[in-house]
């Protein structure tokens, strides 16, 4: 299953994908584009992958996410621009009970954020932009956007 | 000497004006001393000490021994999500 699109996420649809007979809980997440960040007022970003890496890492993250619990996973997460509001990334889990399909939802979406190798550029309103780095606070680098 | 070629992701290939470049070093080679030779490069020192590398999709440990035909990428912190 690919998890990296340029096209708008459908988190029905992905949520379609892990419900099975057995199952009585769809459980999801959606990250959204804000339009703040680090105090800056922000109009839109774009997202870039390392994609072989990031699907190679999305599935082995779904994968052991399925083998701890008893639960089918999908993953999405969107590349290239996006405006406020905008679905970034989304998790959706199938399970038999709520309880495995909270849990797992959160361990995805971590380890997503954690593993998956995909980098976002914010453009601000006051039309500089820059690469945000979760390590060392947002790595300015002021340009003019035409 | 053998070429290394190194892919160069996000900020990482802003700083040093390529998304991918060839970079001589002699056999065997470490993780480090292809980070090094990045680092000495134009725009290079912008890097930080012991960049992430990526060797056949995976992380690679800074004295991980590399060849010349690995898929290398060079990681910027990661901001996905």
């Amino acid at each position: 299953m690919t998890s990296l699109t340029t096209d708008p996420i459908d988190p029905t649809a992905l949520g379609a994908l892990v419900i099975r007979p057995d199952h009585g809980a769809v459980t999801s997440f959606t990250g959204h584009v804000r339009n703040h960040h680090g105090g800056r007022s922000v109009d839109r970003l774009s997202y870039t992958a390392y994609p072989e890496m990031a699907e190679q890492e999305c599935a082995a993250i779904a994968e052991e996410a399925m083998t701890r619990w008893d639960v089918v996973v999908a993953i999405r997460h969107r590349l290239g621009d996006l405006v406020i509001g905008d679905i970034a990334v989304a998790v959706a889990v199938g399970s038999a009970h709520r309880a495995e399909g909270f849990a797992t939802c959160r361990f995805v979406i971590e380890e997503v954020k954690r593993r998956v190798p995909i980098w976002k550029h914010e453009h601000y309103a006051d039309g500089t932009s820059a690469w945000v780095d979760p390590t060392a606070g947002t790595e300015r680098r002021e340009s003019e956007e035409t | 000497m053998n070429g290394y070629r190194v892919q160069l992701l996000a900020r990482y290939a802003e700083l040093l004006g390529a998304e991918e470049l060839a970079v001589d070093l002699p056999t065997p080679a470490t993780v480090s001393m292809l980070t090094d030779a990045l680092r000495a490069l134009p725009g290079g020192s912008a890097l930080p000490a012991q960049p992430v590398l990526a060797r056949n999709l995976r992380i690679a440990a800074p004295g991980d021994l590399i060849e010349p035909g690995d898929a290398l990428a060079l990681l910027p912190p990661l901001a996905g999500g």
